[in-house]
């Protein structure tokens, strides 16, 4: 019992003291941003990297789980005879919730787990070691940018991701199952609210790309220089990320809903 | 530092598509408006609750929506409506709030009036007709009925 | 543990004005103690060698030089600061004078090798591409290589990947040039080349050279001075010095050279399971 208790408090106690590490990393980011030079063209490789290489999986998930809202939705619906409102039903769950957190889950291990494993790479092959030796900080060539990337890339994947899931309603719910399009798009556009859903939605999936960014540069930079170092960081950057994720959408939820 | 032309093109692509994407769902889906439309307002006994972005209909074609509703200094409902910039409306021009069905939302129907001036941005809309609650028309229903059952005579 | 460290010989001239020098240094990682108390010396614009077994902290002097590691107690001086005083920020200008050749090349491997001389230029110099190309092939012609440019680090051969780093190693005119193992994985035609290519930047540039390494023989033909890490302390002087010592752990060490024909270790016989394997080359 008592080995029990002294394990949670060490744990308790190594868990805050890898957020400090954490909160000191973020400064270092924040500093190598306002310190020159600017690294424009880094910065637009892992935008490559993260974003465009992340369209595909991002888009066709979109469209899956647009399609299945349509086909869960209108079967729901239908028992209170209320199918026009399909769009809403599609429009609002996309909006506020599956496309900021989904969209940020697939991130997480397309773009998070790559980022990772690239940095604890050039870890364990002494490449950052390399460029401090050179005079140049590893934080501000490599891990900036690509943190960076990520917080730009989530929203506008996300968006993505929620326009394919509309489609993917539109799909199921007007040319499958029937729903009168003009229903379906003016309930959607009814029901879905600048100010409320949309700039929640964008703001949501802005602080996911700043928990995925800086969640996998971290693990990435304090990976062991081994091999099964670096296994174990890209592993504990999707776990990590993917819950701080999920906890930090129920309190995002709960205050912009205030 | 030689990084392959497609790839900076794709990346604009990719920016741009976002850009695209987040525009449609704020101004489309969103309802954000820029503001440029033609500006009315119109004041209610009830708006049975009338929402704010509930549609502007003539004819049953939309042309616009509901910006804001307030309380005005008379404890009479405000409504400010935000309408296409072309249109022009004669100063007798009634706003009904009127029903979807029996039991869905409401929204705003404008009748057209006859008059030759038409209605300025920032005018009133001086003819309304309030939301019919269906509460109180089974009240009165049955307020009537138990008056002709007291042999009272009807009542409007 | 008896005290921490021996000079082999007291009036060798060669250390005289150190370009480097540890004092009182403890390092250790973890549980493991690396160094109790080291203190030594390298001099100026001499080409010194760290020799040692395995695990004895050979490269760690060179990470505690460079500032990558910090030590746990005691001061080092390189060219005149005491680096244990900076902080990180501080060390990159100490690091302007150091120049670093890893172990396995430590090259950014997205970029080319081109790329990568050019890369502290870029990042610290304000010299034009064209200008920049020059020195780039400056030092590629310093090194031996030709047409390699557009390869990038994973299609080098060893040998080349070790000179490709020398090069950058050197690209910013370093005085102290610091070499971890830079001709493990070699074969002997190539160590000759780097060991010449060492000595010939040492004597033509006047550069420190301070490299690691267990090759006992290319240690005596290069080196003058040598810091012998033994597992109880460390003992230094000037390759002849350390030849005639009398020491007779330096004198042990010193015998495990490549001339040796017969295997100084026993080999103990082959245990009966593994003999009696029947197999595809197995006699049955």
């Amino acid at each position: 019992m008592t080995t029990f208790v002294h394990d949670l408090g060490w744990g308790a106690m190594r868990f805050i003291d890898e957020l400090g590490k954490l909160a000191i990393f973020s400064a270092r980011i924040l500093r190598a941003l306002i310190t020159p030079p600017i690294r424009v063209r880094l910065f637009v490789d892992e935008l490559f990297k993260l974003g465009v290489l992340s369209l595909v999986i991002i888009c066709v998930c979109g469209l899956a789980v647009g399609m299945v809202l349509g086909l869960q939705g209108y079967n729901t619906l239908a028992r209170f005879g209320a199918t026009e409102s399909l769009g809403a039903v599609v429009g609002l769950s996309l909006v506020r919730e599956l496309g900021p957190v989904l969209t940020a889950l697939l991130a997480t291990g397309r773009a998070g787990s790559a980022t990772t494993a690239e940095i604890g790479t050039m870890v364990a092959t002494e490449q950052l070691d390399g460029l401090r030796m050179m005079s140049v900080d590893p934080v501000h060539l490599v891990v900036t940018p690509k943190a960076l990337a990520m917080i730009a890339v989530m929203p506008i994947l996300s968006a993505l991701f929620i326009v394919f899931g509309l489609f993917g309603g539109y799909l199921v719910g007007v040319q499958l199952m029937g729903v009168d399009p003009g229903s379906y798009v003016s309930s959607l556009e009814s029901a879905v609210e600048f100010t409320d859903d949309v700039l929640g939605s964008l703001l949501k999936a802005l602080v996911f790309g700043v928990l995925v960014g800086l969640i996998a540069t971290y693990r990435g930079y304090t990976s062991a220089p081994t091999s099964a170092g670096v296994s174990a960081a890209t592993t504990s950057t999707v776990v990590v990320a993917s819950v701080s994720v999920l906890i930090s959408d129920y309190f995002f939820t709960a205050l912009w809903g205030v | 530092m030689s990084r392959s032309p497609t790839r900076d093109f794709l990346v604009g692509l990719f920016v741009l598509a976002g850009l695209g994407a987040v525009a449609y769902l704020s101004v489309n889906v969103g309802g954000l408006s820029s503001g440029g439309g033609l500006h009315l307002f119109a004041a209610f006994d009830q708006t049975g609750g009338l929402k704010p972005r509930a549609p502007v209909v003539i004819s049953g074609v939309k042309v616009g929506q509901v910006n804001a509703i307030t309380l005005d200094q008379n404890y009479r409902a405000r409504v400010d409506l935000d309408l296409e910039p072309t249109l022009a409306l004669p100063v007798d021009t009634t706003a009904s709030i009127v029903t979807a069905g029996v039991l869905g939302d409401r929204y705003v129907s404008l009748q057209l009036g006859g008059e030759e001036a038409t209605l300025k941005p920032g005018d009133e809309i001086t003819f309304t007709e309030s939301a019919v609650i269906l509460e109180r028309l089974i009240g009165k229903l049955i307020h009537n009925t138990d008056l002709e059952k007291n042999g009272e005579g009807s009542t409007k | 543990m008896p005290s921490s460290h021996q000079h082999a010989a007291m009036n060798s001239t060669v250390a005289g004005d150190p370009h480097i020098a540890f004092s009182g240094v403890r390092m250790g990682f973890g549980d493991r103690e690396v160094f109790r108390s080291l203190s030594c010396r390298f001099p100026r614009e001499k080409v010194s060698v760290i020799l040692g077994g395995s695990g004895s902290g050979k490269s760690t002097i060179l990470r505690l030089i460079g500032g990558l590691v910090r030590p746990q107690a005691g001061s080092i001086h390189v060219a005149g600061e005491d680096i244990t005083r900076l902080s990180e920020r501080q060390m990159y200008r100490v690091r302007a004078k150091l120049g670093m050749m890893f172990q396995g090349g430590a090259l950014l491997d997205s970029l080319t090798v081109f790329d990568n001389l050019a890369f502290p230029l870029r990042e610290h110099s304000s010299l034009d591409e064209a200008a920049i190309v020059t020195e780039v092939h400056a030092r590629l012609d310093a090194v031996g290589l030709t047409d390699v440019d557009q390869l990038l680090p994973g299609q080098l051969s060893g040998g080349m990947m070790k000179r490709v780093a020398l090069a950058r190693a050197i690209m910013m005119k370093p005085v102290i040039l610091l070499c971890d193992e830079p001709f493990s994985g070699l074969d002997p035609i190539s160590t000759k080349r780097i060991e010449a290519l060492l000595v010939g930047i040492n004597r033509q540039l006047g550069m420190t050279i301070l490299l690691v390494s267990h090759d006992i023989g290319s240690t005596m033909r290069m080196a003058d001075w040598v810091l012998l890490l033994l597992p109880d302390g460390a003992v230094e002087g000037s390759p002849a010095e350390l030849q005639q010592s009398r020491d007779p752990r330096v004198a042990a060490f010193l015998r495990e050279d490549v001339e040796d024909t017969d295997f100084s270790v026993e080999v103990p016989p082959l245990p009966a399971q593994v003999l009696s394997a029947a197999g595809p080359r197995g006699v049955s």
